[in-house]
Parts: structure tokens; sequence; C-alpha cells
């Protein structure tokens, strides 16, 4: 049976596309694409419970082992980690037969735009509520596996980081077989891809290094020494550096510990330092102090125009 | 799969073969002893189509493997990607025989409605972890590749990052051809850790011929040669147990 990976084909299933699943007959209307991978791609569609996210992929065994993964979370949680999953199927088209899921729709901001809009203060908030999740997460013998910004969204408010895509989740021992390159203990040399809590806590914190600047880089020729300098250098990075590099050279054993040590340092950072507050606020206020200024000016230009009629 | 082993060999390469037996054939032969042949041809970034396009097809065709033609710069992901479908094809091949047999006619895994085919995928995730693998590497070394090196190092080297992350066993062993005077040369003799690599790329000569299929040939005994050798390793402990 010869086999050769799909090429890129882009998943185009046009928006008022009506998808009924082969075994369960449920029926779904495509609303618009959210999303696409290198083999599969996720929708928004109607369906009886309302908005859903369908993901399709070319590849049933890849479904069915994020299936499992999504099923065997909806088992352990007690609040929820990842989106419910709510139907598993196939959809059999002139072109072939695809394999999907529908699953929650997690409506939010993504993570990078939200701190990016907000500002960097966020950022040790919202790793703080992700290092809760990783641990709860980790005690059931999991590892997420391929962390990364846009597999994060802030819902709320109040505001919340939620998990969107948990297709990656592996279980503790085994290899991790999704990741992205920046986030990866392994590209930087700095470790294993064996799916334990500090392959997660090194993605963690390199999303925090990716949340300062928006940046993304490759590595040069000594990464954990760039790595460290570049947190160290960095204005906005500089206050977690201890946490940041228990994270990177694997020192954390949980991610409680992280939690921990960050909580105490955010505490410490968060209002009484101007060090992580934006230019952009302090432009702000100077255009609001011009604007009382401005006010100030007119309503005692009145008072005179008001005396000055007066006494005529 | 015999005994728990996967056998595979991945070959690299950017263009046809011009010498020697040929590749298609001897990547039929490789099946017929269950070593799977996938085919991984690299393009210059510049250029958007191979020159040897379809014989890369062919060989993986016919050695029941995977093929895929890709720039240098995804050569990382796609070495990775490659090994792991390959693998998973494998076992789920073997499973759909079993399945045959219980269920008969063409049923297939693909057949199943979805929650069995999630039990079913648990155990093939199951194997595809635990499984011992072996992969011989079969690097082309003609001058048209020669920029490409760097890429191909980091990438294996990338490869048993990942399979070594697994709870099964690897060996992998490298041949890269055409050869100084065999077809292949034999750079690195198997071994559970590729991390030797980053010097022997150095000191590769390379030739303007390209033996494919004598090559694979080369490939084929070295896993003859490594069944051999485990073969000793046995005989060894037991002289040596009998001998207390």
């Amino acid at each position: 049976m010869p086999t050769h990976l799909p090429r890129n084909r882009a998943f185009d299933i046009p928006p008022g596309t009506m998808v009924t699943g082969k075994w369960h007959g449920k029926q779904y209307q495509i609303i618009k694409p959210l999303g696409s991978g290198g083999q599969g791609a996720v929708f928004l569609a109607h369906s009886e419970r309302g908005r859903v996210a369908l993901k399709f992929s070319t590849d049933q065994a890849n479904i069915a082992s994020e299936v499992n993964v999504l099923n065997k979370f909806s088992k352990v949680r007690g609040d929820s980690l990842g989106p419910s999953l709510y139907d598993v199927d196939d959809w059999t088209t002139g072109r072939g037969t695809f394999a999907f899921y529908a699953m929650e729709y997690i409506r939010g901001t993504p993570l990078l735009e939200c701190v990016r809009v907000r500002g960097f203060e966020w950022a040790p908030i919202f790793i703080l509520q992700l290092l809760k999740d990783l641990d709860k997460l980790h005690r059931e013998g999991w590892v997420f596996g391929d962390l990364k910004p846009e597999n994060l969204i802030v819902t709320g408010p109040p505001l919340k980081v939620r998990w969107l895509d948990v297709g990656g989740t592996t279980p503790m021992g085994r290899a991790i077989k999704e990741y992205t390159e920046f986030f990866d203990r392994g590209y930087w040399g700095m470790g294993t891809r064996k799916a334990e809590p500090s392959y997660d806590l090194f993605a963690v914190a390199m999303i925090m290094i990716n949340l300062a600047d928006m940046r993304r880089f490759e590595k040069g020729d000594d990464p954990k020494k760039q790595l460290l300098t570049y947190v160290m250098r960095h204005r906005k990075l500089a206050p977690f550096y201890d946490e940041i590099k228990g994270a990177l050279t694997g020192a954390y054993p949980s991610a409680a510990a992280m939690r921990a040590d960050l909580l105490n340092k955010t505490n410490g950072t968060i209002g009484s330092d101007d060090r992580i507050t934006n230019r952009k606020t302090r432009t702000k206020k100077k255009k609001e102090w011009k604007g009382t200024v401005i006010l100030a000016c007119a309503v005692l230009f009145a008072y005179f125009m008001y005396v000055a009629i007066f006494m005529m | 799969m015999s005994k728990g082993h996967l056998r595979q060999i991945l070959l690299i390469t950017d263009g046809c073969s011009n010498k020697g037996e040929d590749p298609v054939a001897v990547a039929t032969l490789a099946r017929e002893q269950g070593i799977v042949v996938n085919v991984i041809g690299v393009v210059d970034d510049g250029k958007s189509a191979l020159a040897g396009i379809q014989e890369v097809e062919d060989i993986a065709m016919a050695g029941g493997g995977i093929s895929q033609i890709v720039r240098a710069k995804q050569l990382k992901q796609t070495v990775q990607m490659v090994t792991r479908q390959a693998m998973t094809q494998t076992i789920k091949s073997v499973i759909n025989k079993e399945l045959q047999h219980i269920l008969g006619d063409d049923e297939t895994i693909e057949d199943l409605p979805p929650e069995k085919r999630g039990q079913v995928m648990e155990v093939v995730d199951e194997l595809g972890e635990t499984v011992d693998l072996e992969v011989c590497i079969l690097v082309d070394t003609s001058a048209s590749m020669e920029r490409k090196l760097p890429t191909v190092q980091e990438a294996l080297l990338d490869l048993s990052i990942s399979l070594n992350s697994r709870m099964g066993s690897n060996r992998f062993c490298l041949y890269t051809f055409p050869g100084k005077r065999k077809a292949a040369d034999k750079i690195l003799t198997w071994t559970p850790d590729m991390s030797s690599i980053h010097s022997v790329f150095s000191k590769l000569a390379s030739g303007g011929v390209t033996p494919t299929g004598p090559a694979l040939r080369e490939a084929i005994m070295s896993f003859s040669k490594l069944a051999k050798r485990s073969r000793m390793d046995h005989a060894d402990t037991f002289t040596e147990e009998s001998g207390v």
C-alpha cells in the first residue's frame, strides 16, 4: 500500500457547507475557518448545541490519537483545562473521507495579542495561571508538549488563560511528537524530548521570552549562554531572571515550584515598580496632564469672562 | 516486524541515480526482507522541481515506505515526520493483517467506527513508543549535495534526539554514497547515539556519479551484519554463563 504524505493540501471548505457525520449522523454547517496546521484545519460551525469548533484531518490516525487524548482529558478534568469534546466522526465527500471531531468553541483573544494590547505586566499573571493548570495536568500523568502562545487564548473578563489545542498532550515518560522549534528544549540542545514536567516548564520560560518583545530568534553556537544573556540584558525579563533560568535549565521539579517563585517575584514587581510599565502609558499620562491644564485654563478664562460681564 | 524490531532505510538524495542496478528493484528486494525504504528528495531553494522526483516516489513505493520532496530548510521536520509515519504505517499494516484474519474481507482500521478506531490507535501509539527501531541512513554526497550537508547533519542529530526520547531502543548506522572504492562508504557503524556524526561529515569526498541502487544494496547488507553481531553478542553471554 503506497502512501505519500499529503502535500500540504489546503483544507478549503466554503462557508455554508453542510457536514454530516457518517457514523453518528450529526450535522454541522461551516461558518468560517479558524486556523490550519500541517495536516488539518479547524473551522467554526453551527450545530444542534450551538457554535462548535470542528477539526478535520487527512490523517485519520492523527485524529484518532487526538481524540484519545481529549477523552482522557474530559475524564480527569475538574475544571476545564482544555476544550470539551462533543463528537467524533468521518465526513465522506467527493474528494475522499476526512476524519473530524467537534469540540467546544472557546472565544477569546490570542495570548500574544492580549499582552501586546494590555502590556507586559500581564505576562507574569497569565504565566501564573498557566502554571497552575500545568501542575494539575502533570499530577494526572500528562505533559502538554506543544506549548506555545498560539495554543493559548485569553477568555473573560475576568481574564483567564485557556488551552486551545491539546493535540500534542503526551503521557508522562513517552516521546513528545509535536513541538515548535522556538519552544522546544531539544531544538535548543538543552535536553531530550521526553515527556516530563521540565519539558513544559522550558516552553513556559520561552513563552515569557516571546511575550517580552513578540520576537522569536534562531539559536546560535552556544544556545544556553545565548538565552540566559538575552534574559539578563532584557529590561522586561531581567526581574524574572532566576525563575526563567530555573525553567530553562530544568532546575524546577514541578510547575508548582516554579509558580511559587514566580508569585513571590511578581508580588514584588507589580505596581511598586515602573520598570515594567510601558512608555506608552507614560506619554498617555503626559497627555492627560496636558488635558487637565487646558481644561483648568478654560474654566479660569470663563470665570474671568463671567466676572468681567457681571461687573459691567 | 520480526521480534519486535522495525527496520528502515532512510535515503536522502537530490537526484537521479546514474550508475549500477535499478534502485527500484533493490528497494523491492529490501521490502521482501521486511526492511522499509523511505526516501527524502532535497531540492534547491530556487528550483521548484527535482529531476529525479519520479524515481524518489518509485523507490519508496517499491520499498513500502514514504517519500517526500522538500527544500533543505524543511529537512529537519521532514526526516522526523517520515521516520515516525513510516513506523506507524508498518505497525498499522501488521495490525490490519491481524484484523483481516479476525474480521475477514478487506476490513482495515479506517473502516472501523471512530470509537473502535481510537482503541486500535492507542495500541499503534503504544507500539510506536516501545518498539525497537533500526535505521540505516543513506546520504547522497554527490557534488550537488555538498552545500546541503550541514543541514542534513543537523536534521539527523535532531532525529536522534527525538527517537532517543522514546521508550524503545534505537540503532542507527550511516552510509554515504558514492563511496571511495565501493558504492557506499560506512561512516558510522550501528550505534544508539548519533552525536558522533558531528565530525564525520567534514571529511567527505564528493564525487560525480550517483549509484543509488548499489548503495541501497549496501544498506540492506548492513542489517544482516547487525543481526550477525547481535547473534554473536548472544553467543558471548551464553558461553560466559555456561562457563561459570
